[in-house]
């Protein structure tokens, strides 16, 4: 208890007087010096990972608040710091944060056998020049998650990188206030997804060669359900038409190759100011949860959706879906419109009367063969010029990368 | 200060077989390393055991046994609980006994029996005035010995069977990650309705506990299902001891939505028809965590039944499949009606 508000005290006030820093070296018991140093860290500490390569066999954990775990650069070259599970042999992921007020910096995670980084219920997290990588590219036997926090207040991930994650590059999942920024995320299924979370702002990412860009959505049946309040803007999105290697039964498994940004379930989304090119199914999809449910919180359909002035580059030539291609004949075009939706949406506005396609589907589980597709007028709603209000206390946080 | 402190040591050192011969007082448990702040480098300073090889209890510790145990990769275990003299424990109904402050629970891990038995590793959890501790303790290869493993190890054992188990000792936050709940270190064990009632009626026999509890639906004991025709009672007691450590709110896995514990009896929450959320890998291709009257189609089957880390389950503490426990829960969903 004690130790609990000297630590509290230690991050009020802004010079770590009393904190320490510890650096690990590479070689030797690496897997127990880190760890043991990891264990043995006070409040307000700092754990630095000297440049090289550090061999693990097990999961590495930190569950003391207000760590630092910081190395001399992600690499990809021996000057970084790089943590290799190549030989993992046990634990759900590489690194799990358990702990609240941790800041990880400058190091990389390569080929963990699970998710790379997760942080569970670890508020006021920082992820700052991170990578996880799988380095053989993308792979089902890959981890699911790259950057995983879950469970959190406060987030800030940001000037990261990702590449290979069988699931999620970036995924931020039933947390609150987050900030997701210039990362780059290659060759995932999703590079960034925000799941059953509000309040965030994904902003100035660049998602290339995934299966989808960005994709927002919310979930039934799991303890934090509700999602909204998403601001992805300035965005890069370009080119995500890798094909879907994600194991089925995850819900990732049904985004189609060539999604820049899906939006499934979510009320309170602004879609601004992002570059979206060459994704050949949609560079926007908008959809509902199609399973059966039995949650009574739940809502299955995207809601007060605002689409404003993004770049639109050529997609949707190539729409990879159940019917996609029949769907493109028809319509006589050589693209479908830049904007996709199940018919299912409510409340979608843009900044300017804009048309969209339309699966034409007229109740939530509906088979979608039962659609009647057709074009769409999306409404008008110029008013819409502000942004959504930022998550300050997720932002405050980058106070700590000087 | 030190110093004097050291001379006095060495005395006693020089002096010690005599004065033990002497005096023959029975060892006792050292309570201010249970109630302390310092994590003690060796087992021994816990005076747990009068013997060097921790096979000898201590007066004092109360061995129990659990009607259904965890499968450490099929390592044996003997338990022991302390409770400080004039204290006692009070029970919360048929869940988690509540030990007061300077208690401790202390598990060896073994595989062999009578003379071949070896230890492996001992942890214990102390009950200290801020909370839990979960510490780990490792053998030493003359099994004279038990120091500190903070971090961990990983060792290759083969068992008695023949099988090879490359073991894992958890490193302090590993404890931790199975002996957590909302975000705080508890036992996991002691629960009334999984205590052997021997146990019980020992404690109260100490004067440690008021009365026995009474555990209305009291958890199958393991080593008799061959003779239980209660499939989905060991299924379910099963599920609860070896899973519901994370998989309940506020445990480790609170965020999957699997909630396999002993009372849930929701069949979303306990897996049935319930789609993955972040299995990754480790849906292995199938929908649902449980399908009705399809072990094979079943994600829970899939994990439990392989090794592989990022798709094995639990996470932690095996090596190796338990065969027996994938055979009881796949009886289990092969009898729900599809």
């Amino acid at each position: 208890m004690i130790r609990i508000t000297a630590a509290a005290l230690l991050l009020a006030t802004s010079g770590a007087a009393w904190a320490e820093t510890h650096t690990i070296q590479p070689g030797e018991g690496a897997q127990e010096r880190l760890q043991e140093a990891l264990i043995l860290a006070e409040p307000g500490d700092e754990i630095v990972l000297a440049a090289g390569r550090y061999a693990l066999t097990d999961g590495l954990s930190v569950d003391v608040d207000g760590v630092t775990l910081r190395g001399a650069g992600m690499g990809p070259g021996e000057a970084g710091s790089i943590l290799d599970f190549t030989a993992q042999a046990g634990a759900g992921e590489g690194l799990l944060v358990t702990s609240d007020n941790v800041t990880l910096r400058d190091f990389a995670v390569e080929n963990a056998k699970g998710d790379g980084i997760k942080s569970k219920g670890a508020d006021n997290i920082v992820y700052h020049a991170i990578r996880v990588e799988w380095t053989g590219g993308p792979k089902a036997t890959n981890g699911a998650y790259g950057i995983y926090p879950v469970e959190a207040s406060n987030v800030l991930v940001q000037d990261s990188y990702v590449r290979g994650a069988s699931d999620a590059g970036i995924y931020v999942g039933q947390s609150e206030n987050i900030v997701v920024r210039r990362n780059r995320v290659v060759e995932n299924v999703a590079g960034i997804e925000i799941e059953n979370s509000n309040n965030a702002e994904v902003t100035e990412n660049l998602a290339t060669r995934n299966t989808g860009g960005i994709l927002v959505f919310d979930l039934p049946g799991l303890p934090r359900v509700g999602g909204g309040d998403v601001l992805i803007a300035n965005n890069a999105v370009i080119d995500n038409n890798t094909d879907n290697f994600a194991p089925e039964g995850n819900i990732v498994a049904s985004v189609p190759a060539g999604t820049g940004i899906m939006v499934m379930a979510n009320t309170g989304v602004q879609i601004i100011d992002n570059a979206l090119i060459n994704n050949a199914t949609s560079h926007v999809i908008l959809i509902a949860y199609s399973q059966p449910y039995t949650d009574e919180r739940y809502q299955p359909v995207p809601q007060d959706v605002f689409i404003g002035d993004n770049i639109f580059g050529s997609g949707g030539y190539a729409p990879d879906f159940a019917g996609g291609a029949e769907l493109l004949k028809a319509t006589g075009l050589d693209a479908l419109p830049a904007i996709l939706t199940d018919g299912l949406h409510r409340n979608v506005t843009s900044s300017k009367a804009r048309r969209a396609m339309t699966l034409g589907l007229a109740s939530v589980g509906q088979p979608r063969t039962e659609g009647m597709p057709d074009f769409i007028e999306l409404a008008a709603a110029p008013a819409i010029t502000t942004r959504k209000q930022m998550p300050t206390a997720a932002k405050a946080l980058e106070a700590r990368i000087k | 200060m030190r110093r004097s402190a050291l001379v006095l040591a060495a005395a006693a050192c020089a002096f010690g077989g005599a004065i033990a011969a002497r005096s023959a007082a029975p060892p006792t448990v050292n309570d201010a390393a249970i109630a302390g702040e310092a994590m003690p480098r060796s087992l021994s300073e816990f005076g747990f055991f009068a013997d060097a090889g921790g096979r000898v209890p201590t007066d004092g510790l109360i061995e129990y046994a659990l009607n259904t145990p965890l499968y450490s990769d099929g390592a044996d275990k003997l338990r022991y609980v302390y409770v400080p003299d004039g204290l006692s424990v009070v029970s919360d109904g048929d869940g988690l006994l509540q030990f007061p402050v300077g208690s401790a629970i202390v598990k060896t891990f073994a595989f062999g029996t009578s003379a071949d038995q070896r230890f492996i590793e001992t942890r214990v959890l102390l009950h200290r005035a801020d909370g839990w501790v979960a510490l780990p303790y490792r053998w030493n290869e003359d099994q004279t010995q038990a120091t500190l493993a903070l971090a961990g190890a990983r060792l290759p054992i083969t068992r008695p069977d023949g099988v090879e188990v490359n073991y894992r000792i958890p490193n302090k936050n590993e404890c931790k990650t199975c002996h957590s709940k909302d975000g705080e270190v508890i036992p996991i064990g002691p629960k009334v309705r999984n205590l052997s009632p021997q146990f019980l009626v020992a404690l109260r026999e100490r004067g440690a506990l008021a009365t026995i509890p009474a555990a209305d639906r009291a958890m199958p004991v393991w080593g008799d299902r061959a003779g239980n025709p209660d499939t989905a009672s060991l299924a379910r007691g099963y599920l609860d001891v070896n899973c519901a450590h994370c998989h309940q709110p506020g445990g480790m896995a609170s965020n999957s939505g699997l909630d396999l514990r002993w009372e849930q009896d929701d069949p979303h929450a306990i897996g049935i028809l319930k789609p993955p959320v972040a299995a990754g890998r480790g849906a292995g291709g199938h929908r649902v965590s449980i399908a009705p009257g399809d072990p094979d189609a079943s994600i829970m089957v899939h994990r439990m039944s392989s090794t592989e880390p990022g798709i094995a389950m639990p996470e932690l503490s095996r090596s190796t499949n338990d065969e027996e426990g994938i055979a009881i829960v796949r009886k289990w969903i092969a009898g729900m009606q599809r």
